[in-house]
Protein backbone atom coordinates (compact mmCIF):
# COMPACT_ATOMS: atom_id res chain seq x y z
CA UNK A 1 0.00 0.00 0.00
CA UNK A 2 2.60 2.54 1.00
CA UNK A 3 4.28 1.52 -2.53
CA UNK A 4 1.04 2.74 -3.98
CA UNK A 5 1.05 5.71 -2.72
CA UNK A 6 3.98 6.91 -3.01
CA UNK A 7 3.60 5.91 -6.92
CA UNK A 8 0.99 8.25 -7.20
CA UNK A 9 1.52 11.33 -5.45
CA UNK A 10 4.66 11.09 -8.05
CA UNK A 11 7.23 13.50 -6.53
CA UNK A 12 5.93 13.73 -3.52
CA UNK A 13 8.14 12.32 -0.28
CA UNK A 14 6.04 12.56 2.56
CA UNK A 15 3.29 10.30 3.25
CA UNK A 16 -0.21 11.42 2.46
CA UNK A 17 -2.82 11.59 5.20
CA UNK A 18 -5.40 9.11 4.52
CA UNK A 19 -8.57 9.07 6.20
CA UNK A 20 -9.47 6.21 8.31
CA UNK A 21 -12.00 5.71 11.21
CA UNK A 22 -10.81 8.66 12.64
CA UNK A 23 -11.92 11.01 10.42
CA UNK A 24 -15.41 12.16 11.11
CA UNK A 25 -17.83 11.99 8.30
CA UNK A 26 -19.50 15.39 7.15
CA UNK A 27 -21.65 16.85 4.53
CA UNK A 28 -19.48 17.77 1.65
CA UNK A 29 -20.88 21.41 1.33
CA UNK A 30 -20.23 22.10 4.74
CA UNK A 31 -18.85 25.61 5.15
CA UNK A 32 -17.52 28.27 7.80
CA UNK A 33 -18.71 31.08 5.78
CA UNK A 34 -16.01 34.19 5.94
CA UNK A 35 -14.17 31.83 8.29
CA UNK A 36 -13.60 29.72 5.58
CA UNK A 37 -12.38 32.50 4.04
CA UNK A 38 -10.26 33.37 6.34
CA UNK A 39 -8.57 29.45 6.91
CA UNK A 40 -7.80 29.92 2.92
CA UNK A 41 -5.39 32.37 2.89
CA UNK A 42 -3.53 30.89 0.16
CA UNK A 43 -6.24 30.75 -2.30
CA UNK A 44 -7.68 34.09 -1.47
CA UNK A 45 -4.15 35.83 -2.53
CA UNK A 46 -4.01 34.01 -5.77
CA UNK A 47 -7.61 35.26 -6.49
CA UNK A 48 -6.58 38.40 -5.87
CA UNK A 49 -3.58 38.71 -7.88
CA UNK A 50 -5.76 36.62 -10.60
CA UNK A 51 -8.00 39.83 -10.39
CA UNK A 52 -5.39 42.62 -10.13
CA UNK A 53 -3.57 41.17 -13.22
CA UNK A 54 -7.10 40.47 -14.99
CA UNK A 55 -8.71 43.55 -14.56
CA UNK A 56 -6.91 45.74 -17.34
CA UNK A 57 -5.15 42.67 -19.30
CA UNK A 58 -5.64 43.73 -23.21
CA UNK A 59 -5.63 47.80 -22.10
CA UNK A 60 -2.99 49.85 -22.71
CA UNK A 61 -2.46 51.80 -19.94
CA UNK A 62 -3.33 49.06 -17.64
CA UNK A 63 -3.07 49.75 -13.67
CA UNK A 64 -3.49 53.02 -14.21
CA UNK A 65 -6.68 53.42 -14.79
CA UNK A 66 -6.94 53.02 -11.34
CA UNK A 67 -5.72 56.11 -10.98
CA UNK A 68 -7.28 57.77 -14.28
CA UNK A 69 -10.90 57.19 -13.03
CA UNK A 70 -10.93 58.43 -9.39
CA UNK A 71 -8.43 61.76 -10.28
CA UNK A 72 -10.89 62.20 -13.50
CA UNK A 73 -13.73 62.36 -10.68
CA UNK A 74 -11.56 64.72 -8.92
CA UNK A 75 -11.10 67.25 -11.57
CA UNK A 76 -15.30 67.04 -12.32
CA UNK A 77 -15.83 68.04 -8.78
CA UNK A 78 -12.69 70.46 -8.33
CA UNK A 79 -13.75 72.25 -11.16
CA UNK A 80 -17.57 72.07 -11.72
CA UNK A 81 -18.07 72.46 -7.76
CA UNK A 82 -15.19 74.35 -6.67
CA UNK A 83 -14.64 76.71 -9.76
CA UNK A 84 -18.63 76.96 -11.24
CA UNK A 85 -21.01 76.93 -7.84
CA UNK A 86 -17.29 78.61 -5.84
CA UNK A 87 -17.05 76.40 -2.99
CA UNK A 88 -13.11 77.58 -2.97
CA UNK A 89 -14.30 80.27 -1.12
CA UNK A 90 -16.41 78.83 1.43
CA UNK A 91 -14.59 75.80 2.36
CA UNK A 92 -10.60 75.83 2.91
CA UNK A 93 -8.36 73.66 1.10
CA UNK A 94 -10.96 72.31 -0.71
CA UNK A 95 -9.08 69.95 -2.75
CA UNK A 96 -8.19 68.13 -0.06
CA UNK A 97 -11.58 67.95 1.39
CA UNK A 98 -12.58 66.23 -1.96
CA UNK A 99 -9.89 64.06 -2.28
CA UNK A 100 -10.10 62.71 1.14
CA UNK A 101 -13.65 62.06 0.83
CA UNK A 102 -13.36 60.66 -2.85
CA UNK A 103 -10.67 58.03 -1.51
CA UNK A 104 -13.86 56.60 0.89
CA UNK A 105 -15.96 56.42 -1.59
CA UNK A 106 -14.47 55.42 -4.52
CA UNK A 107 -13.25 52.53 -1.98
CA UNK A 108 -16.81 51.55 -0.75
CA UNK A 109 -18.60 51.74 -4.17
CA UNK A 110 -15.84 49.66 -6.37
CA UNK A 111 -16.04 46.75 -2.96
CA UNK A 112 -19.77 46.99 -3.62
CA UNK A 113 -20.36 47.49 -7.30
CA UNK A 114 -17.48 44.44 -8.29
CA UNK A 115 -18.30 42.70 -4.96
CA UNK A 116 -21.97 42.40 -6.52
CA UNK A 117 -20.82 41.14 -10.04
CA UNK A 118 -17.98 38.72 -8.63
CA UNK A 119 -20.46 36.02 -8.27
CA UNK A 120 -21.77 36.05 -12.19
CA UNK A 121 -18.53 36.75 -13.22
CA UNK A 122 -17.07 33.34 -11.31
CA UNK A 123 -19.63 31.21 -12.65
CA UNK A 124 -17.42 28.73 -13.90
CA UNK A 125 -15.67 28.27 -10.58
CA UNK A 126 -19.04 28.34 -8.88
CA UNK A 127 -20.88 26.42 -10.71
CA UNK A 128 -18.42 23.31 -10.75
CA UNK A 129 -16.06 23.39 -7.88
CA UNK A 130 -16.56 23.60 -3.96
CA UNK A 131 -14.75 26.84 -3.27
CA UNK A 132 -16.28 28.57 -0.33
CA UNK A 133 -18.19 31.26 -2.72
CA UNK A 134 -17.88 34.02 -0.20
CA UNK A 135 -14.16 33.97 -1.38
CA UNK A 136 -15.10 35.94 -4.85
CA UNK A 137 -16.79 39.13 -2.40
CA UNK A 138 -13.92 38.85 -0.44
CA UNK A 139 -11.44 39.24 -2.78
CA UNK A 140 -13.15 41.93 -4.61
CA UNK A 141 -13.18 44.13 -1.86
CA UNK A 142 -9.68 43.29 -1.00
CA UNK A 143 -8.50 43.84 -5.15
CA UNK A 144 -10.20 47.24 -4.39
CA UNK A 145 -8.31 47.91 -1.01
CA UNK A 146 -5.06 47.49 -3.28
CA UNK A 147 -5.69 50.32 -5.87
CA UNK A 148 -6.74 52.60 -2.61
CA UNK A 149 -3.06 52.47 -1.19
CA UNK A 150 -1.39 54.77 -4.02
CA UNK A 151 -4.14 57.23 -3.40
CA UNK A 152 -2.87 57.23 -0.10
CA UNK A 153 0.05 57.81 -0.87
CA UNK A 154 -1.00 61.02 -3.18
CA UNK A 155 -3.04 62.24 -0.61
CA UNK A 156 -0.37 62.25 2.10
CA UNK A 157 2.29 63.62 -0.49
CA UNK A 158 -0.29 66.88 -0.95
CA UNK A 159 -1.53 67.17 2.45
CA UNK A 160 2.59 67.09 3.61
CA UNK A 161 3.07 70.37 0.66
CA UNK A 162 -0.33 72.29 2.49
CA UNK A 163 1.55 72.33 6.11
CA UNK A 164 0.10 68.46 7.49
CA UNK A 165 1.07 67.58 10.67
CA UNK A 166 0.12 64.13 11.18
CA UNK A 167 -1.19 63.28 14.71
CA UNK A 168 -2.26 60.10 16.59
CA UNK A 169 -6.33 60.92 16.49
CA UNK A 170 -5.76 61.69 13.12
CA UNK A 171 -4.32 57.65 12.75
CA UNK A 172 -6.92 56.21 14.50
CA UNK A 173 -9.43 57.96 12.36
CA UNK A 174 -7.29 56.79 9.30
CA UNK A 175 -7.54 53.01 10.52
CA UNK A 176 -11.84 53.79 11.44
CA UNK A 177 -12.67 54.57 8.40
CA UNK A 178 -10.83 52.37 6.42
CA UNK A 179 -12.33 49.44 8.89
CA UNK A 180 -16.10 51.12 8.18
CA UNK A 181 -15.90 51.21 4.75
CA UNK A 182 -14.29 48.01 4.46
CA UNK A 183 -17.00 46.02 6.39
CA UNK A 184 -19.97 47.94 5.34
CA UNK A 185 -18.84 47.53 1.82
CA UNK A 186 -18.21 43.55 2.70
CA UNK A 187 -21.66 43.33 4.27
CA UNK A 188 -23.29 44.93 0.96
CA UNK A 189 -21.31 43.09 -1.37
CA UNK A 190 -22.22 39.80 0.21
CA UNK A 191 -25.91 40.51 0.33
CA UNK A 192 -26.41 41.95 -3.48
CA UNK A 193 -23.87 39.34 -4.88
CA UNK A 194 -25.95 36.44 -4.02
CA UNK A 195 -29.23 38.60 -4.92
CA UNK A 196 -27.21 39.00 -8.21
CA UNK A 197 -27.85 35.57 -9.25
CA UNK A 198 -31.19 35.48 -8.85
CA UNK A 199 -32.47 39.15 -10.20
CA UNK A 200 -29.49 40.79 -12.16
CA UNK A 201 -31.85 43.88 -11.59
CA UNK A 202 -29.72 44.17 -8.75
CA UNK A 203 -26.82 45.66 -10.22
CA UNK A 204 -29.29 48.51 -11.42
CA UNK A 205 -29.65 48.70 -7.67
CA UNK A 206 -25.95 49.19 -6.50
CA UNK A 207 -25.94 51.42 -9.32
CA UNK A 208 -28.63 53.57 -7.78
CA UNK A 209 -26.89 53.48 -4.10
CA UNK A 210 -23.49 54.21 -5.88
CA UNK A 211 -24.65 57.93 -6.89
CA UNK A 212 -26.58 58.33 -3.12
CA UNK A 213 -23.37 57.14 -1.51
CA UNK A 214 -21.67 59.91 -3.54
CA UNK A 215 -23.85 62.70 -2.66
CA UNK A 216 -24.81 61.17 0.88
CA UNK A 217 -21.69 62.33 2.16
CA UNK A 218 -19.36 65.68 3.11
CA UNK A 219 -17.50 65.06 -0.04
CA UNK A 220 -18.87 68.87 -2.48
CA UNK A 221 -20.24 70.39 0.34
CA UNK A 222 -18.79 70.68 3.98
CA UNK A 223 -20.32 68.93 6.95
CA UNK A 224 -21.15 72.46 8.72
CA UNK A 225 -23.89 73.06 5.66
CA UNK A 226 -25.49 70.08 7.05
CA UNK A 227 -27.24 71.67 9.68
CA UNK A 228 -27.89 74.76 7.64
CA UNK A 229 -29.32 73.27 4.38
CA UNK A 230 -30.74 69.42 4.31
CA UNK A 231 -33.47 70.63 6.64
CA UNK A 232 -35.34 68.06 8.27
CA UNK A 233 -32.85 65.29 7.35
CA UNK A 234 -29.82 66.94 9.03
CA UNK A 235 -30.69 65.01 12.10
CA UNK A 236 -30.43 61.69 10.39
CA UNK A 237 -27.32 62.49 8.32
CA UNK A 238 -24.78 61.12 10.84
CA UNK A 239 -26.72 57.85 10.74
CA UNK A 240 -25.06 57.12 7.21
CA UNK A 241 -22.33 54.88 8.35
CA UNK A 242 -20.13 55.86 5.05
CA UNK A 243 -20.46 59.41 6.10
CA UNK A 244 -18.41 58.79 9.26
CA UNK A 245 -15.68 56.79 7.59
CA UNK A 246 -15.68 60.61 4.68
CA UNK A 247 -15.93 62.49 8.23
CA UNK A 248 -13.12 60.33 9.81
CA UNK A 249 -11.12 60.50 6.96
CA UNK A 250 -11.13 63.94 6.51
CA UNK A 251 -10.47 64.29 10.06
CA UNK A 252 -7.05 62.21 9.58
CA UNK A 253 -6.14 64.52 6.46
CA UNK A 254 -8.09 67.53 5.78
CA UNK A 255 -8.29 69.27 9.38
CA UNK A 256 -4.41 69.00 10.13
CA UNK A 257 -4.15 71.15 6.82
CA UNK A 258 -6.16 73.85 8.36
CA UNK A 259 -4.81 76.76 9.90
CA UNK A 260 -4.97 76.59 13.94
CA UNK A 261 -8.72 77.48 15.75
CA UNK A 262 -10.50 76.68 13.03
CA UNK A 263 -10.21 73.19 12.78
CA UNK A 264 -13.10 72.13 15.49
CA UNK A 265 -15.61 73.29 13.93
CA UNK A 266 -15.77 72.08 10.61
CA UNK A 267 -16.49 68.22 11.98
CA UNK A 268 -19.00 66.72 14.46
CA UNK A 269 -18.14 66.03 18.42
CA UNK A 270 -17.19 62.32 19.55
CA UNK A 271 -15.90 61.35 15.65
CA UNK A 272 -13.86 58.28 17.11
CA UNK A 273 -16.74 57.40 19.30
CA UNK A 274 -19.34 57.45 16.12
CA UNK A 275 -16.47 55.68 15.07
CA UNK A 276 -16.00 52.65 16.77
CA UNK A 277 -20.12 52.50 17.21
CA UNK A 278 -20.15 52.23 13.10
CA UNK A 279 -17.50 49.75 13.45
CA UNK A 280 -20.11 47.65 15.28
CA UNK A 281 -22.52 48.41 13.32
CA UNK A 282 -21.01 47.70 10.20
CA UNK A 283 -19.90 44.46 11.97
CA UNK A 284 -23.72 43.72 12.74
CA UNK A 285 -24.78 43.99 9.02
CA UNK A 286 -21.86 41.91 8.15
CA UNK A 287 -23.59 39.21 10.15
CA UNK A 288 -26.23 39.64 8.43
CA UNK A 289 -25.28 39.36 5.38
CA UNK A 290 -23.73 35.82 6.06
CA UNK A 291 -26.64 34.69 7.33
CA UNK A 292 -28.57 36.06 4.15
CA UNK A 293 -25.59 34.80 1.75
CA UNK A 294 -25.83 31.18 3.50
CA UNK A 295 -29.17 31.03 2.81
CA UNK A 296 -29.56 31.88 -0.31
CA UNK A 297 -26.26 30.35 -1.89
CA UNK A 298 -27.62 26.93 -1.51
CA UNK A 299 -29.41 28.09 -4.59
CA UNK A 300 -26.73 29.85 -6.09
CA UNK A 301 -25.10 26.84 -8.61
CA UNK A 302 -28.39 26.25 -10.20
CA UNK A 303 -29.57 29.41 -10.91
CA UNK A 304 -26.27 30.47 -12.66
CA UNK B 1 -14.25 -1.96 6.44
CA UNK B 2 -15.43 2.30 6.99
CA UNK B 3 -17.38 4.43 5.11
CA UNK B 4 -16.14 6.44 2.78
CA UNK B 5 -19.86 8.33 1.47
CA UNK B 6 -23.30 7.52 2.68
CA UNK B 7 -26.13 8.76 0.92
CA UNK B 8 -29.18 8.27 3.13
CA UNK B 9 -32.68 9.77 0.68
CA UNK B 10 -30.88 12.20 -0.47
CA UNK B 11 -33.05 14.26 -2.61
CA UNK B 12 -32.85 17.78 -4.89
CA UNK B 13 -35.23 19.35 -7.66
CA UNK B 14 -34.42 22.53 -9.51
CA UNK B 15 -37.23 24.95 -10.26
CA UNK B 16 -37.89 25.50 -13.53
CA UNK B 17 -38.93 28.69 -14.84
CA UNK B 18 -40.50 29.98 -18.02
CA UNK B 19 -40.87 33.57 -17.79
CA UNK B 20 -37.97 35.58 -16.44
CA UNK B 21 -38.86 39.28 -16.36
CA UNK B 22 -42.15 40.40 -14.50
CA UNK B 23 -44.18 41.56 -17.98
CA UNK B 24 -43.98 37.80 -18.85
CA UNK B 25 -44.61 36.37 -15.71
CA UNK B 26 -47.76 38.89 -14.98
CA UNK B 27 -48.56 38.11 -18.74
CA UNK B 28 -48.53 34.27 -17.73
CA UNK B 29 -50.41 34.57 -14.60
CA UNK B 30 -53.79 36.40 -15.99
CA UNK B 31 -53.89 33.50 -18.57
CA UNK B 32 -53.37 30.98 -16.03
CA UNK B 33 -50.47 29.82 -17.28
CA UNK B 34 -47.49 27.80 -15.24
CA UNK B 35 -44.63 30.53 -14.36
CA UNK B 36 -42.79 27.64 -12.51
CA UNK B 37 -41.98 23.91 -12.42
CA UNK B 38 -40.50 21.80 -10.03
CA UNK B 39 -38.12 18.98 -11.28
CA UNK B 40 -36.56 16.17 -9.44
CA UNK B 41 -33.33 15.59 -10.86
CA UNK B 42 -32.05 13.23 -7.66
CA UNK B 43 -35.19 11.23 -5.87
CA UNK B 44 -34.52 9.67 -3.06
CA UNK B 45 -31.02 7.43 -3.79
CA UNK B 46 -29.60 6.18 -1.06
CA UNK B 47 -26.14 4.09 -1.15
CA UNK B 48 -23.02 3.21 0.93
CA UNK B 49 -20.00 3.23 -0.54
CA UNK B 50 -16.89 1.28 1.72
CA UNK B 51 -13.56 3.37 1.23
CA UNK B 52 -11.31 1.54 -1.71
CA UNK B 53 -14.54 0.63 -3.66
CA UNK B 54 -14.71 1.92 -7.02
CA UNK B 55 -17.97 2.62 -8.03
CA UNK B 56 -19.46 3.44 -12.06
CA UNK B 57 -22.17 5.88 -12.22
CA UNK B 58 -24.11 4.95 -15.61
CA UNK B 59 -27.39 5.78 -16.36
CA UNK B 60 -29.21 8.13 -19.18
CA UNK B 61 -28.24 11.22 -20.24
CA UNK B 62 -30.44 13.41 -17.40
CA UNK B 63 -30.92 10.75 -15.38
CA UNK B 64 -29.14 12.90 -12.63
CA UNK B 65 -25.30 11.55 -12.79
CA UNK B 66 -24.10 15.19 -12.82
CA UNK B 67 -26.22 16.69 -10.10
CA UNK B 68 -25.67 13.41 -7.72
CA UNK B 69 -22.02 14.10 -8.35
CA UNK B 70 -22.24 17.58 -7.91
CA UNK B 71 -23.90 17.15 -4.12
CA UNK B 72 -20.68 14.31 -3.88
CA UNK B 73 -18.02 16.76 -4.43
CA UNK B 74 -20.24 19.52 -2.43
CA UNK B 75 -20.88 21.84 -5.05
CA UNK B 76 -24.40 21.45 -4.30
CA UNK B 77 -26.64 20.80 -1.68
CA UNK B 78 -29.05 18.24 -1.12
CA UNK B 79 -32.49 19.60 -0.54
CA UNK B 80 -33.44 16.49 1.48
CA UNK B 81 -31.98 13.73 3.10
CA UNK B 82 -28.24 13.56 4.25
CA UNK B 83 -25.35 12.76 2.21
CA UNK B 84 -21.97 12.58 4.20
CA UNK B 85 -18.27 11.67 3.23
CA UNK B 86 -14.98 10.85 5.04
CA UNK B 87 -11.92 12.27 4.45
CA UNK B 88 -10.75 14.81 1.39
CA UNK B 89 -12.69 15.09 -1.90
CA UNK B 90 -10.87 15.63 -5.22
CA UNK B 91 -11.28 14.53 -8.57
CA UNK B 92 -12.08 15.00 -12.33
CA UNK B 93 -14.79 16.91 -12.46
CA UNK B 94 -14.75 20.21 -14.98
CA UNK B 95 -11.18 19.64 -14.96
CA UNK B 96 -9.94 23.64 -15.78
CA UNK B 97 -13.06 25.09 -15.11
CA UNK B 98 -12.23 28.57 -13.90
CA UNK B 99 -8.71 28.83 -16.07
CA UNK B 100 -8.30 32.06 -16.93
CA UNK B 101 -7.39 32.39 -20.36
CA UNK B 102 -5.29 35.68 -20.29
CA UNK B 103 -3.12 34.05 -17.62
CA UNK B 104 -0.62 32.07 -18.20
CA UNK B 105 -0.43 28.44 -18.04
CA UNK B 106 1.66 28.63 -15.22
CA UNK B 107 -0.78 31.04 -13.34
CA UNK B 108 -3.82 29.10 -14.14
CA UNK B 109 -1.79 25.72 -12.61
CA UNK B 110 -0.97 27.57 -9.28
CA UNK B 111 -4.24 28.73 -9.16
CA UNK B 112 -6.51 25.95 -10.07
CA UNK B 113 -4.43 23.75 -7.82
CA UNK B 114 -5.27 25.90 -4.72
CA UNK B 115 -8.64 25.81 -5.95
CA UNK B 116 -8.83 22.12 -5.69
CA UNK B 117 -6.99 22.53 -1.93
CA UNK B 118 -3.96 22.09 -2.54
CA UNK B 119 -1.53 24.58 -0.37
CA UNK B 120 1.31 26.53 -1.51
CA UNK B 121 4.02 23.77 -0.53
CA UNK B 122 2.21 20.84 -1.49
CA UNK B 123 1.88 22.91 -5.06
CA UNK B 124 5.62 23.41 -5.16
CA UNK B 125 6.57 20.26 -4.67
CA UNK B 126 4.09 18.48 -7.48
CA UNK B 127 4.95 21.46 -9.90
CA UNK B 128 7.14 19.62 -12.01
CA UNK B 129 5.34 16.39 -11.96
CA UNK B 130 1.86 18.55 -12.66
CA UNK B 131 4.25 20.27 -15.82
CA UNK B 132 5.26 16.92 -17.07
CA UNK B 133 2.33 14.84 -17.11
CA UNK B 134 0.59 17.54 -18.95
CA UNK B 135 3.47 17.23 -21.53
CA UNK B 136 3.26 21.49 -22.33
CA UNK B 137 6.79 21.91 -22.59
CA UNK B 138 7.38 25.34 -23.54
CA UNK B 139 4.03 26.19 -23.65
CA UNK B 140 3.47 26.63 -20.09
CA UNK B 141 4.27 30.15 -19.73
CA UNK B 142 2.32 31.55 -23.03
CA UNK B 143 -1.62 32.45 -22.28
CA UNK B 144 -4.14 29.30 -21.88
CA UNK B 145 -6.04 31.09 -24.19
CA UNK B 146 -3.57 30.13 -26.77
CA UNK B 147 -3.87 26.59 -26.08
CA UNK B 148 -5.77 24.18 -28.16
CA UNK B 149 -8.57 22.42 -26.47
CA UNK B 150 -6.45 19.03 -25.91
CA UNK B 151 -3.72 21.24 -24.22
CA UNK B 152 -6.30 22.93 -22.22
CA UNK B 153 -7.36 19.49 -20.95
CA UNK B 154 -4.41 18.30 -20.34
CA UNK B 155 -3.16 20.42 -17.91
CA UNK B 156 -6.42 20.66 -16.16
CA UNK B 157 -6.30 17.20 -16.28
CA UNK B 158 -2.87 16.95 -14.68
CA UNK B 159 -3.46 19.20 -11.97
CA UNK B 160 -6.69 17.21 -11.16
CA UNK B 161 -4.95 13.87 -10.47
CA UNK B 162 -2.14 15.13 -8.29
CA UNK B 163 -4.60 16.20 -5.78
CA UNK B 164 -4.27 13.82 -3.16
CA UNK B 165 -7.42 12.83 -1.87
CA UNK B 166 -9.62 10.08 -0.19
CA UNK B 167 -12.12 10.13 -2.45
CA UNK B 168 -11.59 10.41 -6.17
CA UNK B 169 -14.57 11.71 -8.53
CA UNK B 170 -14.45 11.57 -12.42
CA UNK B 171 -17.25 13.02 -14.82
CA UNK B 172 -16.70 11.65 -17.94
CA UNK B 173 -13.43 13.52 -18.09
CA UNK B 174 -11.27 11.01 -20.68
CA UNK B 175 -13.77 12.37 -24.11
CA UNK B 176 -10.75 14.60 -24.84
CA UNK B 177 -7.30 14.74 -25.52
CA UNK B 178 -5.17 11.95 -28.08
CA UNK B 179 -5.14 8.64 -27.57
CA UNK B 180 -1.72 8.14 -25.99
CA UNK B 181 -2.96 10.57 -23.32
CA UNK B 182 -6.54 8.68 -22.34
CA UNK B 183 -4.11 5.80 -22.18
CA UNK B 184 -2.20 7.32 -19.68
CA UNK B 185 -5.45 8.84 -18.01
CA UNK B 186 -6.71 5.58 -17.47
CA UNK B 187 -3.76 3.95 -16.34
CA UNK B 188 -3.81 7.09 -13.82
CA UNK B 189 -7.20 6.62 -12.86
CA UNK B 190 -6.12 2.49 -12.33
CA UNK B 191 -3.56 3.45 -9.62
CA UNK B 192 -5.76 6.12 -7.80
CA UNK B 193 -7.69 3.06 -7.06
CA UNK B 194 -5.60 0.41 -6.52
CA UNK B 195 -3.95 2.48 -3.54
CA UNK B 196 -7.22 2.30 -1.62
CA UNK B 197 -8.77 5.32 -2.53
CA UNK B 198 -12.35 5.47 -3.45
CA UNK B 199 -13.35 5.54 -6.99
CA UNK B 200 -16.32 7.63 -8.34
CA UNK B 201 -16.66 7.41 -11.96
CA UNK B 202 -19.30 8.53 -14.02
CA UNK B 203 -19.39 6.68 -17.14
CA UNK B 204 -21.29 5.95 -20.49
CA UNK B 205 -18.86 4.03 -21.72
CA UNK B 206 -19.09 -0.07 -20.24
CA UNK B 207 -15.87 -0.49 -21.80
CA UNK B 208 -14.08 1.70 -19.10
CA UNK B 209 -16.48 0.91 -16.27
CA UNK B 210 -15.71 -2.61 -16.80
CA UNK B 211 -12.37 -1.88 -16.79
CA UNK B 212 -12.26 0.47 -13.49
CA UNK B 213 -15.05 -0.45 -11.70
CA UNK B 214 -16.36 -3.11 -8.81
CA UNK B 215 -19.17 -2.01 -8.64
CA UNK B 216 -22.52 -0.10 -10.30
CA UNK B 217 -25.03 2.55 -9.60
CA UNK B 218 -27.65 3.00 -12.23
CA UNK B 219 -29.83 6.73 -11.90
CA UNK B 220 -33.46 6.32 -13.73
CA UNK B 221 -35.27 9.70 -13.73
CA UNK B 222 -33.24 10.68 -10.69
CA UNK B 223 -33.86 7.43 -8.50
CA UNK B 224 -31.25 4.76 -8.19
CA UNK B 225 -32.49 2.09 -10.23
CA UNK B 226 -29.75 -0.47 -9.94
CA UNK B 227 -26.86 -0.83 -7.35
CA UNK B 228 -24.64 -4.21 -8.07
CA UNK B 229 -22.60 -5.95 -9.56
CA UNK B 230 -21.11 -4.67 -12.99
CA UNK B 231 -21.71 -6.81 -15.70
CA UNK B 232 -25.48 -6.63 -14.25
CA UNK B 233 -25.11 -3.01 -14.17
CA UNK B 234 -23.95 -2.51 -17.59
CA UNK B 235 -26.84 -5.41 -18.41
CA UNK B 236 -29.77 -3.24 -16.98
CA UNK B 237 -28.52 -0.17 -18.29
CA UNK B 238 -28.78 -1.79 -21.68
CA UNK B 239 -32.24 -3.01 -20.98
CA UNK B 240 -33.24 0.60 -20.26
CA UNK B 241 -31.08 2.22 -23.60
CA UNK B 242 -33.17 -0.52 -25.69
CA UNK B 243 -36.27 0.59 -24.31
CA UNK B 244 -35.63 4.09 -24.46
CA UNK B 245 -34.11 4.13 -28.04
CA UNK B 246 -37.32 1.79 -29.05
CA UNK B 247 -37.75 0.44 -32.42
CA UNK B 248 -35.32 2.26 -34.14
CA UNK B 249 -32.68 0.63 -33.02
CA UNK B 250 -33.50 -2.72 -35.08
CA UNK B 251 -31.29 -3.75 -37.35
CA UNK B 252 -28.27 -2.18 -35.90
CA UNK B 253 -27.63 -5.42 -33.61
CA UNK B 254 -25.59 -3.41 -31.20
CA UNK B 255 -26.56 -6.20 -28.61
CA UNK B 256 -24.97 -8.94 -30.46
CA UNK B 257 -21.82 -7.84 -31.56
CA UNK B 258 -20.89 -4.72 -28.81
CA UNK B 259 -18.37 -2.81 -29.85
CA UNK B 260 -17.50 -1.24 -26.63
CA UNK B 261 -13.99 -3.89 -25.63
CA UNK B 262 -11.65 -2.58 -22.93
CA UNK B 263 -8.73 -1.16 -25.21
CA UNK B 264 -11.16 0.55 -27.61
CA UNK B 265 -10.36 3.84 -26.60
CA UNK B 266 -12.71 5.52 -28.93
CA UNK B 267 -15.58 4.84 -27.41
CA UNK B 268 -13.92 6.52 -24.18
CA UNK B 269 -14.08 9.80 -26.62
CA UNK B 270 -18.13 8.88 -27.93
CA UNK B 271 -19.21 11.75 -25.30
CA UNK B 272 -18.32 14.64 -23.08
Amino acid sequence: MTDQLTRVDGLDDEQPHRADEQTPMRPPSATTGLFEVFRRRYLLRLLVRREISARYQGSFLGLLWSYINPLSQFAIYYFIMGKALGLHDSIPNFPIHIFAALIIVHFFNETMGAGTRSIVGNKALVTKMAVPREMFPVASMLVSLYHVLPQVGIIVAVCFFAGWSPDAVGLAAFFLALAISMLLGMALALFFAAANVFFRDVGSVVGILTNLVRFGVPMIYSYDMVADRFGAVAPYYLLNPIANAVLLFQRAFWTPTLAPGTRNVQLPDHLLTRGLLMVAVSLVVLAIGQLVFSRLQNRVPERL
Amino acid sequence: MTDSIRAEHVSKDFLLRYQRTFKQVTVAKMRRQKTSERFQAVDDVSFTVAQGESIGLMGLNGSGKSTLLKMINGVMRPDSGSLLTRGRIAGLIATGAGFHPQLTGRDNLMLNAAILGMSEAETRRKFDSIVEFAELGSRLDTQVGHYSSGQNARLGFAIAIHVDSDIFLADEVLAVGDKPFRRKCLERMEEVRDSGRTLFYVSHSAGTVRRMCTRVLVLEKGGLAFDGGVEEGIEFLHGEEDEASGPAKIGRGRKSARPDDVLDDDELGADI
